[in-house]
């Protein structure tokens, strides 16, 4: 891997966060939401797995990727009944509709 | 021990360095195929990230979405992380990819031609996401990273395993509880009976 550095990765799971916390930012869909929160955690998967690689080889980044994956599923599954939840009750998934707390 | 020498599923094992040894031409070409598939998988990942925060359609975003994991998966592949790419292709593309495509279908009307994607204050985002990109390239430029050699890649699924067992048993068994809890919540809360 002599032509690419860890320089490279880095860059890369940067603009994929910025994009992921644009999504986020800006959307009012709640799967759209969810979807930006799948991209920042990819892109810090994508740090985890190039530093274990440039950082001497140990485990450590890969099975912290492995963890961060299981979580997103986890997340994916609750996020996603909640959503169905909120459609169910309001019969919309904007995040602007559902202001039943606002005081 | 003959038969003990045979199978040993150490990393590192099914490369042997001496049988594989490339003459100096054919290495070249290894880098640049390396470069160019970083390089084409970085692609894929930025426009399908750009797809996924701008596309007026959630369904064209969750496809987007899929473009964006599966360059993820390239790209741990590329690094050497043989099993956490397989596991992010039957976890993210297999699992969370599909049950976000059944929760679009199921909170929206199938018939729709226009499924709602709203966004709002996209300028301001920009302006402040654009910040905040130019801060982490200074960091990610200007920073000294400290990295050792970059050993040859070998099979990790092997040491992955170990690891889980070992060293991160705790987490490991605390990951399988935590994945229990949101199966049952999430079957708990998507409840219709539950509702008033």
């Amino acid at each position: 891997m002599d032509g690419l550095s860890v320089q490279h990765f880095i860059v890369l799971s940067a603009i994929v966060f910025c994009l992921g916390l644009f999504c986020v930012v800006t959307r009012r869909n709640a799967l759209g939401i969810l979807m930006g929160i799948e991209l920042i955690l990819n892109s810090a998967n994508i740090n985890y797995v190039a530093f274990a690689r440039y950082g001497g080889g140990a485990y450590d980044g890969q099975i912290f990727a492995i963890f961060v994956i299981m979580l997103a599923a986890a997340e994916a599954a609750i996020g996603l009944a909640i959503v169905l939840g909120i459609y169910q009750t309001f019969d919309t998934i904007d995040v602007d509709a559902t202001d039943r707390l606002r005081g | 021990m003959a038969g003990a020498a045979a199978f040993d599923p150490r990393p590192g094992h099914l490369l042997q360095p001496a049988r594989f040894r490339l003459s100096r031409p054919e290495i070249r070409a290894l880098v640049s195929t390396t470069t160019v598939a970083f390089y084409l998988l970085a692609t894929l990942m930025t426009a399908s990230s750009l797809g996924v925060a701008l596309s007026h359609n959630i369904v064209y975003s969750a496809f987007a979405l899929m473009g964006a994991l599966l360059g993820a998966a390239g790209i741990f592949v590329l690094l050497g992380a043989d099993f956490v790419g397989v596991v992010q292709l039957l976890i993210y593309v297999g699992g969370i990819l599909v049950l976000s495509l059944f929760a679009i279908m199921l909170t929206h009307r199938i018939a729709d031609v226009q499924v709602s994607n709203r966004s709002v204050g996209r300028g301001v985002a920009t302006v402040l996401i654009g910040l905040v990109l130019v801060g982490m390239m200074r960091v990610a430029v200007r920073a000294t990273w400290v990295t050792s050699d970059v050993a040859a890649p070998a099979p990790t699924t092997y040491g992955v395993g170990t690891a889980f067992l070992s060293d991160f048993v705790l987490p490991f068994e605390i990951a399988s509880l935590v994945l229990l809890v949101a199966l049952i919540g999430a079957v708990m809360v998507s409840r219709k009976e539950l509702r008033g």
